[in-house]
Formats: C-alpha cells, sequence, structure tokens
C-alpha cells in the first residue's frame, strides 16, 4: 500500500483512534494520577457501529468524551491521536472543534433529565443548538425543524410538546428529545453514552429500537458505550471490551459474545443474569416444600398526598411470604413496589388492609408494641453510597442497630459487628473505616451486615443490585442465597431487572400500577406468562445473541 | 398558586398581630412617662395630668390595646378636648409628640425609603451579580481572589464608615456631589438621582457582598451540572453556555434573596437615614424611639413585619416562577 492509498483509507474513516491514553489528576499537582484510559486503538467505518463495553471504572466513557475533546479544559492530560469525521481532534482550534461538536458528531448522555437545560423549553434548546451549527438559519425556521425531529422521534403533539420544559417529559421522552437535538444537525457520528441505563426495560427496548430506525434512515455511525452487554447485543456490529483503561477483546459482535476468546470476557458473560435459563447463580433458591406462613399481606393500600392530588401507590396487594422463601417483586419505576416493600416491614404505615406476621396482626400496631417485631423484619437498600451515615465508621454502622436492640456491653457489640462483618465476607480489621474507602459491592455488604445485626427472619431487599457491575452483583446475589440457606432467612427480593429476580426467586410477583398483575412459581411466570404485561416485559428484555435480538425487534415492530 | 398565596398571608395575620401583642407590652415595662414626654419639659403635674387624660394613658394597659385593635380594623376617633378628630381604618394611632396620625407619617415617610430601597437594590444587583459572576469564570486566578477580597472588605465595613467616608471624598474633599438632601422624585428627577447616589452606593456596597457570594456559588454549581456539559458537547459558545445557560440557573435564589431584603429595608435603613439625613422611616423610628411615642414605635414595627412578612411570600413565589419545577402547596 502506497503512503497515498493509506492516508486515503485513513480520510474515509469515520473514528480513527490511535494510542489514546488520559490521565487525571486527583488534588492538584501534588495528588495521584489516575490513567483512566492507557494506549487504546480503533477505528470505525462510516455508517457502521461500534459497542464500547465495561465495568463501572474501565473507562469507556472517557474514551466516547475523548472523542470530541471534551477533556479540553478540565486538566486531564491526553494522549495519541484522535480522529473524527475528517478532524484531527486534539490539534482543532476551538472554532473547528465546535463545527464537529453536535454538526458532525453529536452526543446522547446517559441520564436524560440531567442532560437537558430545566429552564428553558426543549424545542428551543433544540433550536439553539441547530442554529449553532446553521448560522444563516431563522429562529422561527430553527423551531420547525425542532419540531420536526421531535416529531421523527415519536413524541407525541409534538407542536405543543416542543413549549415543555424537562420536567413535564417522561424518562423515555426525554431521551428521545436528546435524540432529536442530535438529529436535528444531520450528524455522520452519534455517541451514545449509556443512553438506556437510567429507564426501564420496556422504554430501553423502545429506545434501542428507534436508534437502530434513526441508523437505518440516516446512514450514521454509532458509538454505543454501555456496561450492559445485552444491550450490545442487538444494536452494534462490532464490541470493543474494555477493562481499566485497554481493550481487552474486540471483534465481530457475534463472535465476541458467542464465542469469547479472552477470560475476562467469558466471566463477564458468565456473570449476567439470563432471563431465559435456569439460574446460574447456586444456591440463590432455596429447597421448597417449607409452607409455615411467615408474612401476609390481604389487601393492603397506601396513599399519598392531601385531599386533592392523592394518588395510590399501591392497591389491595395481597402477599404471602412462607418461612425461607425467596419471593421475588418485579415491576417498572412507579409500579409500587417499593412502597409495598417498606410496608412489609412497617417502614411505612399502610392506608388500609392487613398485615399478620406469624399470625399476628401487626399493620397497626403502635411504636412500642412494633419494638420486638421491629427486629425480625429488616431492610437492604438499593443505593449503598446514601444509605450508609459517610461520618460514622462501617464498624458503627453495623453495630448501631445492636445498641439499639438494647446491647449494652460494648465489648460485645463490637465483637458481634465483627462477626457479622466476617460473614458478609469484610475484613472485620476494617471496623473503623468509612464507607467512601470502599467500593459499591463492599458497601453492598455493610447494608447486608447491618441489616443481618438484629436477627432478622425476613429481609426486604430493594433493588439490592442494581448499582452494582454484573461481577459484583453476581456475587451479591451468592451471598444473600448463602445466608438464605445457613441462617433459614426468608426474603423479598425486589427488582426492575427481571433476569435477577428470576436467578433468586422460588415465586415472583409482577406489579404494575400499584398492583399485582400476576404472581406464582418463577418457572411458571417466566416461563409459561398469562397476562399480556408480563409478556410485554419478558419480550422487551435484550438478549445476548445479537440473531435472537434481530428477530425480537422485528416481532415488535410488527406488534 | 393564588391559593398557596393566601394561606401564606392569612399566617402573615396572624404573626403581625403577635407582634403588636410584643410590642404593647414592651413599651409598657419600658421606663419614662410618655405623658411627661409629650407635655414638654416645662408642664407642671396638673398640665400632665390632662395630657395623660387626653392620651388616654391612665386607662388600663387592655383597654388601649383593644382601642388600638379596634382602629386598626374600623377606625377610630379622638376628642381633643374641643374638637373630635377622626382617624380612618387602618388607623394606627396619633403621635403623642405631634398629634398627626401614625399612618400619614409612614405615608409622608415612605418614598424617602422606598426610593433608597429601590436604587441602591438596582446598584447592588449589578454590582454583586456581575462579580459574583466574573468570580465564577475567572476561578482559581487572580481576579477572583482581588474580587473575593473586596467584597469581605465590603461586607465586613460599616455603613457608616463607608457611609462617611463617601461624603468626606465626594462631597467635602472632591466636591462632586451635594451633601444629600431628599429632593421627591415628582419635584426634580435630576436632583433626586444626585441626592441618593452616596446612600444608594453606601448600600450597595454593604448588600453586593452577599450577592456576589450568592451568585458565585450558585453559577459554579450550574456549571458543574450534566446540561452545561451538554451545550459544550453540541459546540455552543463558552459564551452562551454561561450567560444563556449557567447565569439562568443561577438566578433563582438570587431574586429570592433580592425580594426578602427589599422587605426588610422598606422597614427602613435606619444607620444609611440616620447618617444622610434622609426622613425615611428608619429615620422616624429612631427618633420615635427617643421620645417613647409608642403609637409612631408601633406603626413602623407593624409597617416592618408586614412588609418582611409579605416579602417572604413572594420571594416564594418568585423562586417557583423562576424555577418551575417547584410547586408550592
Amino acid at each position: 500500500m502506497t503512503s497515498a492509498d493509506a492516508s486515503r483509507a485513513a480520510a474515509d474513516l469515520l473514528v480513527e483512534v490511535r494510542d489514546l491514553s488520559v490521565t487525571f489528576h486527583a488534588g492538584g499537582d501534588g495528588g495521584s494520577a489516575v490513567q483512566a484510559v492507557d494506549g487504546l486503538s480503533f477505528t470505525l467505518a462510516p455508517g457502521r457501529a461500534l459497542g464500547i463495553v465495561g465495568e463501572s471504572g474501565s473507562g469507556k466513557s472517557t474514551v466516547a468524551a475523548a472523542l470530541l475533546d471534551l477533556h479540553r479544559g478540565t486538566g486531564a492530560r491526553v494522549g495519541g491521536t484522535v480522529r473524527v469525521a475528517g478532524t484531527d481532534v486534539r490539534a482543532a482550534d476551538e472554532r473547528e472543534l465546535r463545527r464537529l461538536r453536535g454538526g458532525r458528531a453529536a452526543m446522547v448522555f446517559q441520564d436524560p433529565l440531567s442532560s437537558l437545560d430545566p429552564y428553558y423549553a426543549i424545542g428551543d434548546q433544540i433550536a439553539e443548538v441547530h442554529r449553532v451549527h446553521r448560522p444563516d438559519v431563522s429562529r422561527r425556521a430553527a423551531r420547525a425543524r425542532a419540531v420536526e425531529v421531535l416529531e421523527r422521534v415519536g413524541i407525541a403533539d409534538a407542536p405543543r410538546r416542543a413549549r415543555s420544559r424537562p420536567h413535564e417529559f417522561s424518562g423515555g421522552m426525554r431521551q428521545r428529545a436528546l435524540l432529536a437535538m442530535a438529529l436535528a444537525c444531520e450528524p455522520r457520528l452519534l455517541i451514545a453514552d449509556e443512553p438506556t441505563t437510567a429507564l426501564d426495560v420496556t422504554v430501553q427496548a423502545q429506545i434501542l429500537d428507534l436508534l437502530h430506525d434513526l441508523r437505518a434512515e440516516t446512514g450514521m455511525g454509532l458509538l454505543l458505550v454501555t456496561h450492559d452487554l445485552g444491550v450490545v447485543a442487538g444494536s452494534v456490529d462490532e464490541v470493543l471490551v474494555m477493562r481499566g483503561g485497554r481493550a481487552v477483546e474486540h471483534g465481530a459482535v457475534g463472535e465476541v459474545l458467542r464465542t469469547p476468546r479472552e477470560p475476562y470476557t467469558k466471566e463477564l458473560l458468565a456473570a449476567v443474569p439470563r432471563v431465559d435459563a435456569e439460574p446460574a447463580v447456586r444456591g440463590a433458591r432455596g429447597t421448597r416444600g417449607a409452607d409455615g406462613v411467615l408474612l401476609e399481606a390481604v389487601g393492603l393500600r397506601r396513599e399519598f398526598g392531601g385531599r386533592r392530588n392523592r394518588t395510590t401507590a399501591v392497591d389491595e396487594v395481597s402477599l404471602t411470604v412462607r418461612e425461607g422463601e425467596t419471593v421475588g417483586l418485579v415491576g417498572e419505576s412507579g409500579s409500587g413496589k417499593t412502597t409495598l416493600g417498606r410496608m412489609l416491614v412497617r417502614l411505612l404505615d399502610p392506608t388500609a388492609g392487613t398485615l399478620r406476621y406469624r399470625g399476628q396482626d401487626i399493620g397497626a400496631l403502635g411504636d412500642r408494641e412494633l419494638r420486638p417485631i421491629r427486629s425480625e423484619l429488616q431492610m437492604v437498600f438499593q443505593d449503598p453510597v446514601s444509605s450508609l451515615n459517610p461520618r460514622r465508621s462501617i464498624g458503627e454502622s453495623v453495630a448501631d442497630p445492636l445498641r439499639a436492640a438494647g446491647g449494652r456491653d460494648d465489648a460485645r457489640v463490637v465483637r458481634r459487628a465483627c462477626e457479622l462483618l466476617e460473614r458478609v465476607g469484610l475484613d472485620p480489621a476494617w471496623y473503623h473505616r468509612y464507607p467512601h474507602e470502599f467500593s459499591g459491592g463492599q458497601r453492598q455488604r455493610v447494608g447486608i451486615a447491618r441489616a443481618l445485626a438484629p436477627g432478622p427472619r425476613l429481609l426486604v431487599c430493594d433493588e439490592p443490585v442494581s448499582a452494582l457491575d454484573v461481577t459484583t452483583q453476581a456475587q451479591i446475589m451468592e451471598l444473600l442465597g448463602e445466608l438464605r440457606r445457613d441462617l433459614g432467612l426468608s426474603l423479598v427480593f425486589i427488582a426492575h431487572d427481571l433476569a435477577v429476580v428470576r436467578a433468586v426467586s422460588d415465586r415472583v410477583a409482577v406489579m404494575r400500577g400499584g398492583r399485582i398483575v400476576e404472581e406464582g412459581p418463577t418457572g411458571e411466570v417466566y416461563g409459561r406468562p398469562t397476562h399480556p404485561y408480563t409478556k410485554g416485559l419478558l419480550a422487551a428484555v435484550p438478549v445476548l445473541d445479537p440473531e435472537v435480538s434481530a428477530d425480537r425487534r422485528a416481532l415488535r415492530a410488527t406488534a | 398558586m393564588t391559593g398557596y398565596a393566601l394561606r401564606r398571608l392569612g399566617g402573615a395575620l396572624v404573626v403581625l398581630f403577635l407582634l403588636t401583642v410584643a410590642v404593647y407590652a414592651l413599651f409598657y415595662v419600658a421606663p419614662g412617662d410618655p405623658a411627661k414626654l409629650a407635655c414638654g419639659p416645662r408642664c407642671n403635674p396638673g398640665q400632665i395630668q390632662q395630657v395623660r387624660e387626653r392620651l388616654e394613658l391612665d386607662a388600663p394597659l387592655l383597654t388601649q390595646y383593644l382601642h388600638f385593635l379596634q382602629g386598626l380594623v374600623a377606625g377610630r376617633d379622638f376628642s381633643s378636648g374641643t374638637a373630635v378628630l377622626h382617624c380612618d381604618a387602618p388607623c394606627l394611632g396619633l403621635s403623642y409628640q405631634s398629634g398627626t396620625p401614625v399612618t400619614e407619617l409612614l405615608g409622608d415617610r415612605l418614598p424617602v425609603t422606598a426610593s433608597l430601597a429601590l436604587g441602591a437594590m438596582v446598584l447592588w444587583l449589578l454590582l454583586g451579580v456581575g462579580t459574583g459572576l466574573l468570580s465564577a469564570l475567572r476561578r482559581g486566578g487572580t481576579t477572583e481572589r482581588v474580587l473575593t477580597g473586596l467584597t469581605l472588605v465590603g461586607t465586613a465595613t460599616p455603613v457608616f464608615i463607608t457611609g462617611l467616608l463617601l461624603l468626606m471624598v465626594f462631597c467635602a474633599y472632591l466636591r462632586w456631589l451635594p451633601f444629600p438632601s431628599y429632593v421627591p422624585l415628582s419635584e426634580d428627577p435630576e436632583q433626586w438621582a444626585w441626592n441618593l447616589l452616596l446612600p444608594w452606593t453606601a448600600l450597595a456596597l454593604l448588600e453586593s457582598a452577599k450577592y456576589a457570594r450568592l451568585t458565585r456559588a450558585s453559577t459554579l454549581e450550574t456549571l458543574a451540572e450534566d446540561h452545561i456539559r451538554t451545550f459544550r458537547a453540541y459546540g455552543v459558545r463558552e459564551r452562551s453556555v454561561v450567560t444563556r445557560h449557567a447565569l439562568r440557573g443561577a438566578l433563582p435564589p438570587v431574586i429570592a434573596l433580592t425580594a426578602l431584603d427589599l422587605g426588610t429595608m422598606f422597614g427602613g435603613a435606619m444607620l444609611t437615614e440616620t447618617l444622610f439625613g434622609l426622613p425615611g422611616i428608619g429615620q422616624l423610628l429612631v427618633h420615635s424611639v427617643r421620645v417613647i411615642d409608642l403609637p409612631v414605635v408601633v406603626g413602623v414595627v407593624l409597617g416592618t413585619g408586614a412588609a418582611v412578612v409579605v416579602a417572604g411570600v413572594v420571594a416564594d413565589i418568585l423562586y417557583a416562577l423562576a424555577d418551575r419545577r417547584v410547586a408550592l402547596t
């Protein structure tokens, strides 16, 4: 190949990244340096789609930001070359860079709520961006263009809705609006950084389908950054697996997902809970046949708000939890699953209905009578960051409930707290360390140890693994299964992730709009769902096989 | 929103009622004989007694208070031996000193205080929001350090020091400005502004420091938000990102604080008014306290209280209007 050929080939590429490295400096000059990206190279041909996958901290989002040189002026040190749509990004001056940003390569961010300015109408924000790249367009024409792209991404009644502010849109609509903003300038490359992570599974499927259609229509290239291998399977041609700032494996999506070469990729794939297979997590499910009823809710109801704007979060729900059993509660956001979970442990008072624990009606007990029962009903929360007191050491956090239960002998309380830390797989020597020194998975272990401290019979786990990476997620689920087996605990496992719930539950209840629409043994609900809502949910779950994924998209398109 | 405002104003009435009780009670435990003070230094005991009867000061405390409340709601008549003076509702009573209705006194003084407060507000917003924005953009640089230092000096210096310095430099030494004396706006707008320039500046210097800090903090907070990143990633100029998006996000708390400060200032800026000889409400209060002119003091305190409480409601409503995500309940 002559050098002229080589440069023409390079010019034809949409993205060309050579030996990219990004270093962040924490705490000024004297602080430690973090190498987020370390010698990464890849290319993307026009119209093709590349998925960059990895766990948190792998550097995948840093790569996405480097494509538009969003690191410029932040103090991060960037090395290597980055060419996007014919522009040498790192050498470009401000004007050239502004022309590239949005004009030739547009970016869609993870959290659609915070990614739009809360103070301006959505249509105006799209029009503003459009006019940046097309200064000859009048204000009126830019507004019209905004309405046009909003219509294209499926916003109903777009002329009117263009005047709404972001908080008047739902999560899915906001993500559509961000896609519309990207679309407005007709870019050749779309960079999507975790575009569906904050969304419910059915909405996620809609957004991914939309993304697919837009690409087919405009021929733009796609760089999709995600932690979710299922999302990648149906949306891209090639996959790049990242770990610690380096590429682990790079290849066609079908090959990487079906026949991975690298051990890390295999590990990652094995950790993904499957919605369509028997659970991979051993010991998660207990033996059936335990039939002593532990907790029974009948016609439970909870309302919020005042007289005028009353909403019913949980509406006449009945649920039984037997001894040693795990009941899974699945549903999308706003379905009332968290409210129900909190009522089960009496963190929230039911508006109506009865709640019986071991045959005793506890739904209407006062604080004093409830106290002995409180220690038997405990809760593990979703966000291990905000549910631990940052100013208290992890050991103290675990010891607190022991003291609250009347532990007077401090040496014994501390010893018991250390035992609990050890039980959940943490070193008791870390007793005096603070939450910020730990990873997400370790913090969730602390949360579990704290819930175990009072010696509960029932543990309500509210989205205990949804903030964690897949490998960590698998470890926490393993731990919960072990605890349940060894301590004979009953679990109520609340999650929006259908695969996670399948992996741990004996029975499953599907919630929607404050009601349970379907309930039964896990195998039956997942294998032969009867309610259309359950069927829809299951059909929307991303699968790891690209072909199956394409078939499902076709099915959704015809439905 | 209307319902919210009405409910808040209802609460405000309760606060104001409690305020009248507190002020009345305070003044009756204070030393000094109002009748003697109202009569003047040359009165004999007989004359003092006459004054006391005319002013109803011999009546029990509760009766006086109830009469006061009656005047507030329905108006009342005052007899000065021969003539009867009617005082329309809301009647705050007659000044012990001059015999004029308190509402009239307040009405005379209000334009002065309002001129001072509103003019100073314009200045302190320009100064405060300007420096705040500038120091947010030049974070960590020399500009920011200098501005932060200046605003600190501004807050730390009492208004009577700044005011005196201004008077000495601009009126006595440079003679660029007249020694301030109030000229009504309706009479001569130009003279009105020239005479108020120094008091405005003195007040604004004191207040702007607070606004600079608030603007700086909330601009930095907004600049760190995700939507700013979105507009940068779409090639929007840094200048538009800051003025259109960051500043817009920083404004709601500034607007709310302005409303609250204005409310307080309508009760009179005592030090500034006294220093510059402006016949405003603050000056009236200082004078009335000195001579124990009870009805005037009660009137001013009540007026100030009303202004502060109303300003609180207005601040909340303005905040909700500036940030539509806030729902008032």
